[in-house]
Parts: C-alpha cells; sequence; structure tokens
C-alpha cells in the first residue's frame, strides 16, 4: 500500500517535472509571464512530492517491508534504524530517487531567489533543471524503480515489478532482508555518497544559468556572479565527497591505501578537475572579460561529466571496484549526456561572437596567463583520465587486445602535471593582471640564467645513474629534469619577488636532503610544497602588517579584517595551504610507505620502521542481536623500547550477508601512521596470529589538509551581506593588497 | 590578436600530454585476457604485465598463514561486458564457469592478506604475471561477488 503510495507519487512528480517544462517553454514563446510563473510554481512543487515519496521509501525500510524487491536488498532486521535510513542510498534505485530529491531541494531554492533583475534567465534555468529532474524521474519510474515487488515468471526467474505480471506468482515474503553491505555501514560510506551526489547535483545550476545565457542573449558575466557560490559550494561537496571516499578506503578496505586509480574514482574526479578549472577561469572573465567561450565549454562539460560519473558508477560498463550489475539504464544515459552536450554546443556556436573578449592577453607572465595555464594543465589531467578510463575500450578496437592501465600508469602520466599545478600556486599569487613582461620582469640576465640552467643539467649528467634508478625509466629521467629547468627559468623571472621565499625552501628541500630522504622525486615534491607555502603565508604576513600600518589596527583584527574582506583570496589561499599539506600526505605515503606481514605466536612481535608490535590476545564473540561475529587482536606498540599503547585489529563477520569486514588498528601522529591489520588467527590463540603491518609517514597531512580545505572553501563561499548590489567604487575601498611590491 | 605565443605554449602542453601519456604506457599498461586467451597463449604472454578475469573454485582455495600464500584457481569467464550480459549476467556466468568442468583454468598465486570477499563464484580480476609452469602470480587481486538480484560492492586487495 505505502509502496502503491510511494511509486504514484513520484510518477506525480515526473509528470509535474515535465509540465513545468512545457509551460516554461510555452511562456517564454507567448510572452506569458503567467505561464512561467506556474512553471516556477510546479517546479517548486517536486521537492515536496519527491520528499513524500522518500518518507513513503524510509517507511519501507524501516519497517522491513520485504515484499518490496529494493527493501529486501539492502536492508536486514539486525540493521539499526538509521543504517536502515542511510540504506536509501545504499543500492541503485534508491540512489536515483535520493539524486532526484536533491535536485529538486536545489533547483527550489535556486527559483525562491530575488529575480528581479534577472527574470529573463527564469524559464531557461526552469527548463535546464526540470528537464534533468525528469530524465532522473524517468529513470526511476520506468527503469530502477525502488518500490516494485518481486515476482516469480512462469520460467522461474524473478521479476521486479510494480503490479503482478500476467502468469506470475508472488514471491513468498521472505523473513528476513540480505542486509546491507557491512563495507557500506562505516560512517564514511554513510556521508560519501550524499556529499557527492550535491557536488554533482548542485554542478547543474551554474550549467543552467549558462544555458539560460546562451538562450536570451545575454552574455555578460552576469550568470558568472549569480553562480559564483553555487559554483563553491558544488565544488565543496564534491570535494567533501572525494576525500571521505578516500577515508573511507583507508579505514574499511584494508589495503593500506586511499585511491586506487579505479574508474568510478576517477568519474567522479573527472567533474571535480572541470569545475576546479572553472573556478579559475570565471575570475579571468570577471577581471579582464576573457575567456567567456571558455568558461561556457567548462560549465557544459562539468554538467555532461557529472551525468556521465553517474551513469559510469550505475552502468557496470567499466570493471571496477565500485561498478554495479549492470542494468538497462546505461544507453538512456549515454543519450542524455550525447543529447545535451550537442545542443548546448550548438547553443554555444550560435552565439560564439558575443562571447569575444574584451580584452587581449598580452603577457604570458600576467595573472590571466598563469590562470589559463593552470587550466590548460587541469584540462590535461582530465584528459589523461579520460584517456585511461576508455584506454581497454580503444586498445581492443585498434589492437584487438584489451590492454589496461592501473594506478602506475596514472601516477606515472599525471604527477608531472601536479608538480606543475603546485608550482603555479606558488607563482600566480605574485603576478598582476594586464602585466607585460616587458614591465616589470624585463632584464632577463642570458648568462646568469643560463648558469642556472647548466646546473640541474650538469648535476643530471654526473648522477646520471642513481637518478635513472630512481625514476625508472628514461622519460621519467627527462620529465624530471624537464620540470626543474621550466621551475628554475619561472623561478628566474619572479625572482623579485619569489627569492626570500625560495631561499626558505631550499634551506628546508636541503635539510630534508640530509635528514630525511634522498629521493629525488620526493625532494622535488617537498620543495614545491615548501615553496608555495612560504609564498602563500607570506602574502598572508605582508598584507596583514600593510593592513596594520594603514589602519592602525592590531594584528589580529587586521589579520581578520583582511580575511574578512577579500573573501575569495584569501580562502583561496587558505586552500592552497590545504592542498600543500594535502600534498605532503601524499607524497609520504606513495613514496615512502613501508609493509611487512607475518605470523606470530603470543607475546612474540614483528619490526617495522622502528616500531615494535607484539603480539598479546585475541578474543572472539557473537553479538546475536546486531548479528555479528568480532575478533579482535591485542597488539602492544613499542618504539625504541617505550610502551605507547595498545592496538585493537578487529576482523568482524556479518552473518546477513556471510561477509567479513578487516577493522585495522590504527596509531595516527603527524610523522606517520601505524596500521595494523588482523588477517588470520589460530583457534587457540598460543599458537599465533597473522598480521599485516603498514607504515605510511606522513599520510595523516592529508586528513588535515582536506579538513584545512573544507576552512578554505567555507570563507571563500561565506555570503556577503549584500554582494551583489554593492557598486563596484564601494568595493574598490576596501583595502586590496597589491600582488607586486 | 596576437595569439602566436599563446599557441606555441598550447601546442607545447599538449605535446607535453601526448609524451606523457606515450611513455607512460609503454611502461605501465597491462595487457587484460581471459583463462582462455591465457591459456593459448601460454609462452608468448610469459613474463609480460598481465590482467586476468576468472572465476574462483571455491574448492581449490588454500591459505596458508603462516606465509601469507593465496593459492586457488580461476575458471575462464568471457571478458566482454555484452557477452556476460547476453549469457544471463555476471553471477549466472561465474556460477556456470564454477560448475563446468570443461572450462580451462590456471592456477593463481597470491601474497598477503586473504581478501574477505574471496569465496567460491566470487569474480577475481588479477594483475600480475605468469610463470614458465602455467602459474599466474597475482600481484594485485580484485574480488567481485555479485548475487543475482542486487549489486555487491566488492573489495579491492592490492600489495605492491
Amino acid at each position: 500500500m505505502v509502496a502503491d503510495f510511494g511509486y504514484g507519487i513520484l510518477v506525480v512528480a515526473l509528470l509535474v517535472s515535465l509540465y513545468s517544462v512545457v509551460a516554461a517553454l510555452v511562456g517564454v514563446r507567448t510572452k506569458s509571464a503567467a505561464l512561467v510563473e506556474s512553471a516556477r510554481r510546479a517546479m517548486l512543487l517536486t521537492w515536496p512530492l519527491i520528499t513524500l515519496s522518500a518518507l513513503a521509501l524510509i517507511y519501507l525500510l524501516v519497517n522491513n517491508h520485504f515484499e518490496v524487491s529494493f527493501v529486501y536488498e539492502v536492508t536486514s532486521r539486525s540493521m539499526p534504524t538509521y543504517l536502515k535510513i542511510t540504506a536509501w542510498w545504499g543500492g541503485q534505485a534508491g540512489s536515483l530517487v535520493f539524486w532526484s530529491w536533491l535536485m529538486s531541494a536545489f533547483a527550489s531554492l535556486v527559483t525562491l531567489r530575488k529575480w528581479d533583475r534577472d527574470r529573463e534567465f527564469l524559464p531557461w534555468v526552469i527548463v535546464v533543471s526540470s528537464v534533468t529532474m525528469a530524465f532522473f524521474l524517468t529513470m526511476s519510474v520506468v527503469f530502477e524503480n525502488p518500490f516494485a515487488r518481486m515476482w516469480f515468471a512462469p520460467s522461474g526467474e524473478v521479476i521486479k515489478a510494480m503490479l503482478q505480471p500476467a502468469g506470475s506468482t508472488a514471491v513468498p515474503l521472505q523473513p528476513d532482508g540480505r542486509g546491507l553491505n557491512p563495507l557500506l555501514r562505516h560512517p564514511g560510506m554513510i556521508i560519501h555518497p550524499p556529499m557527492l551526489y550535491l557536488g554533482f547535483v548542485s554542478f547543474v545550476i551554474p550549467y543552467a544559468f549558462a544555458i539560460a545565457a546562451l538562450v536570451t542573449g545575454r552574455t555578460d558575466d552576469r550568470w558568472i556572479r549569480i553562480t559564483r557560490r553555487w559554483t563553491l559550494w558544488a565544488w565543496l561537496f564534491l570535494s567533501f565527497g572525494l576525500v571521505l571516499g578516500g577515508r573511507w578506503a583507508y579505514d574499511v578496505l584494508g589495503w593500506g591505501g586511499y585511491w586506487g586509480w579505479d574508474p568510478v574514482e576517477i568519474a567522479a574526479f573527472m567533474p571535480w578537475l572541470t569545475g576546479t578549472a572553472f573556478l579559475h577561469s570565471v575570475m579571468i572573465q570577471e577581471k579582464r572579460g576573457q575567456l567567456k567561450q571558455w568558461n561556457m565549454i567548462l560549465v557544459m562539460l562539468t554538467y555532461a561529466l557529472v551525468i556521465f560519473g553517474t551513469f559510469l558508477t550505475r552502468s557496470g560498463v567499466l570493471s571496477s571496484v565500485h561498478a554495479f550489475a549492470s542494468s538497462p539504464i546505461g544507453p538512456f544515459f549515454m543519450g542524455f549526456v550525447a543529447l545535451t552536450f550537442i545542443i548546448s554546443i550548438a547553443l554555444l556556436i550560435w552565439r560564439w561572437p558575443d562571447l569575444r573578449s574584451e580584452t587581449e592577453m598580452k603577457s604570458m607572465l600576467s595573472r590571466e596567463a598563469l590562470f589559463l595555464l593552470n587550466n590548460l594543465l587541469f584540462m590535461s589531467v582530465l584528459v589523461i583520465c579520460f584517456v585511461g578510463v576508455i584506454y581497454p575500450l580503444v586498445s581492443e578496437l585498434v589492437t584487438g587486445s584489451k590492454v589496461t592501465v592501473g594506478p602506475p600508469w596514472y601516477e606515472f602520466s599525471t604527477s608531472p602535471l601536479f608538480a606543475m599545478l603546485m608550482f603555479l600556486m606558488a607563482i600566480a599569487p605574485l603576478s598582476s593582471w594586464g602585466l607585460s613582461s616587458q614591465e616589470k620582469l624585463a632584464n632577463i640576465n642570458k648568462p646568469v640564467l643560463g648558469g642556472l640552467l647548466a646546473v640541474p643539467v650538469i648535476a643530471y649528467a654526473i648522477w646520471w645513474k642513481p637518478i635513472s634508478d630512481i625514476m625508472g625509466s628514461l622519460p621519467g629521467v627527462v620529465i624530471s629534469l624537464a620540470i626543474i629547468l621550466i621551475v628554475v627559468v619561472l623561478m628566474y623571472l619572479f625572482r623579485k619577488l619569489l627569492w626570500q621565499s625560495a631561499l626558505v625552501a631550499s634551506a628546508i628541500t636541503i635539510y630534508l636532503a640530509f635528514t630525511y630522504t634522498q629521493n629525488l622525486i620526493a625532494l622535488i615534491g617537498f620543495f614545491l610544497v615548501a615553496l608555495t607555502l612560504t609564498v602563500t603565508l607570506r602574502e598572508f604576513w605582508r598584507a596583514t602588517r600593510a593592513r596594520q600600518n594603514a589602519q592602525q589596527e592590531n594584528f589580529f583584527t587586521a589579520f581578520s579584517r583582511l580575511v574578512g574582506r577579500n573573501r575569495r583570496r584569501y580562502g583561496g589561499y587558505v586552500i592552497h595551504v590545504s592542498m600543500m599539506l594535502m600534498a605532503i600526505g601524499i607524497l609520504g605515503i606513495e613514496m615512502f610507505q613501508k609493509e611487512t606481514q607475518g605470523m606470530i605466536p603470543v607475546g612474540q612481535s614483528l619490526k617495522i620502521a622502528g616500531y615494535t608490535v607484539e603480539y598479546k590476545d585475541l578474543a572472539s564473540w557473537d553479538e546475536a542481536d546486531k548479528g555479528v561475529n568480532y575478533t579482535r587482536a591485542v597488539v602492544s606498540v613499542y618504539k625504541d623500547g617505550t610502551y605507547l599503547g595498545d592496538l585493537h585489529p578487529r576482523k568482524d563477520f556479518y552473518f546477513d550477508s556471510q561477509q567479513s569486514m578487516t577493522i585495522p588498528g590504527q596509531r595516527p601522529t603527524l610523522k606517520d601512521d601505524l596500521y595494523v591489520l588482523l588477517i588470520d588467527w589460530q583457534p587457540a590463540t598460543a599458537t599465533g596470529a597473522t598480521f599485516k603491518i603498514y607504515v605510511n609517514p606522513l599520510v595523516n597531512w592529508l586528513w588535515i589538509g582536506s579538513l584545512l580545505f573544507f576552512i578554505g572553501v567555507i570563507i571563500a563561499a561565506w555570503p556577503d551581506r549584500d554582494p551583489e548590489y554593492v557598486p563596484a567604487r564601494a568595493r574598490n575601498k576596501a583595502y586590496q593588497p597589491s600582488s607586486a611590491d | 590578436m596576437k595569439v602566436n605565443k599563446f599557441m606555441i605554449g598550447g601546442l607545447f602542453i599538449l605535446a607535453a600530454v601526448v609524451f606523457l601519456v606515450v611513455s607512460s604506457s609503454q611502461a605501465n599498461s597491462e595487457y587484460f585476457m581471459t583463462v582462455d586467451e591465457l591459456n593459448t597463449k601460454g609462452a608468448s604472454v610469459m613474463g609480460k604485465s598481465l590482467r586476468v578475469s576468472g572465476a574462483i573454485i571455491g574448492d581449490t582455495i588454500q591459505y596458508d598463514a603462516a606465509t601469507l600464500t593465496l593459492t586457488f584457481e580461476v575458471a575462464n569467464v568471457p571478458g566482454d561486458n555484452a557477452e556476460i550480459e547476453a549469457q544471463g549476467g555476471l553471477a549466472e556466468v561465474l556460477h556456470q564457469a564454477v560448475i563446468d568442468p570443461t572450462r580451462s583454468r590456471i592456477k593463481v598465486i597470491y601474497q598477503g592478506p586473504k581478501p574477505d570477499l574471496l569465496r567460491n563464484e566470487a569474480q577475481a580480476i588479477m594483475t600480475g604475471r605468469m610463470d614458465e609452469n602455467g602459474i599466474f602470480h597475482a600481484d594485485e587481486l580484485l574480488l567481485k561477488c555479485p548475487t543475482r538480484y542486487e549489486e555487491a560492492v566488492p573489495e579491492q586487495a592490492a600489495s605492491k
């Protein structure tokens, strides 16, 4: 009964969103404000409708209605209520409804804004949002219905349908459901999909405005100003989703890693790349009136990648850890992506002449040129990701044999680009808008520059053997040398603004070379991190001091006002700092991870990287009400003879899904993370248990960096009192630090 | 508009990306093969980096906890998704592969923790190399356990 109600409401929601598309289109055509208003109200109605439908689904999930196929698949009696609720997005059918629900919430929020000055955008924003919503609702209503019941077809197969298909018999009510996959019961996995989906969904809004701007011909940067904050929030959610996914993998999957370059991970990463590029390049449009066409392309690509990403996780085209059973919705997703993309591109071509740049990009070292370089680097990473994902398909077509690429492939081909992006974060804040290189950075002393370039070349020639051993291959050597040379040239060109920071960074790198590592790749990485951190922190320091002197404020007031009045700039710098902290963590775990494994009897120990891990005890017990068997080992950790504490690696076995889950014992410090896995054990504990132990150096900076990252985005995205209506002159009164000394 | 130097810059980046992709592909790509192909090609692929998918035969799973050595056999399953769909979906294909004794099989050795999802009729996607005895040494083991009605989120086990 409740299932029928939920399904019925979902159908109504679909009809309402279709109506809103039609009403908006006809309203524009007939210039009928009343019809457009009707379309807007229809769109507002979808959120309460889908909410009702979702409540019906939650009711079924919580109350063990196992006659409904989706409920049977994702819940079981032993699951606590909160998990039954979150099981809503634990399976395909439910998560599509979840997508639509979020989409409708965002669409409603948008339509509730003040439209006074932008009324002509409204119908087109409605059309784009409602078409997207109608597409997802159609998927739910026709193909992936979460309310469907199970029936036996005459052939004995189980089919899912709302009403009894002819000739079928009802599947007898199951006493218990299969239960949510235990791997999905981790808090990270409960929040990870909603965050990712929030990110996906909120990127629809800037896209809708971009399309509205194209259709109406209002191709100034109004649409960008309206959607700037939406984009930032979308970016925040998407980033949060990606980080949580990584954290979940680190805690749950028990392989000591956080990111496996799996096609589905990449599918979520690709819109992040275009979104990040978009965030940067809109600033060029706002400040310089350039790259308007490019911004359109970026927002269209992001939208296409968002839908494509949802599709990849949902279609099983690619073999992946996340790949779900293949489902009939694949071709429809592809069709929808293709159709919307073609229409968008056609609109763009139509308006192409209106989107010409207002000013010319002159200097290669101006801030806009560096932003453009940042964009090109992000796009390069995107292209590599895309090539990697389709590599098996293409290689099969071309050579006949299927060739796949794994993490080493992605790491090798993207890390030089990430290195350059890190370096850009160091120099871009020092550059100026529109500046011509002749004005500021002219006098290139050729012998000096030549001498500086000769140093790394000679060093490579002398230490050819150890360097090529570290790099592993000739291209690796060439690439690393190229990076060093580019960095040297650019640092030379920016020498006036950079030399103090460069000295600090060099000192840190030399110190690390003597005390921590001689690995050249790691040292290049640490140098770039140190350089960017010093430059950015120095920018904070300098601007605060300047404000302190100008306004006679104390340091903390000056600092908070500085950030508060230039939130976008300093929020951005906080994000850059956070990226550097994350880079420290990534360098640590990628370059210096150590592992050991072995079976040890009680009282014996394993040694790794200065740690001694002693096996103390093991206990195994059932918790019948939870349907889980726990096996927990106690190990004591010593370092240099000092007792540091006990860890409790576990293995949980879930009866309903007949699956076990390995929970590591972790000892996180800023220096490293000791990560102990219980692999196996003998019934009599004296015989011993098998452990696998990782030491992941510096990895916790990755998580610290992600926390700082969220703070940075929130600073940048925090709503101004009424930013859109402040005249430009008034805005300029607030202290604006100049970027050149 | 003076675009020349920017175009040169763009071309330079494009060339760099192509260089990165090509040089990375030479060093780091893996041939995806089915068990059938592996058994017929035999010596020609020995020592190459391969990626193989197969259905795990439960009776053959052996685990030595002292050395963390896992051995098992996998039976051939089609490598192509469309083909798998045509034969009734992944779960059905895996089931048929395991109960059919005429399917070609290979023996696999893997060093590391025993993955939680390792069980009869799971799909194993393995990266590694063949040795001269026709035994596949997996460096990485990825498991999928589809059930008939619902996707499963598989576990990933990796070792370097």
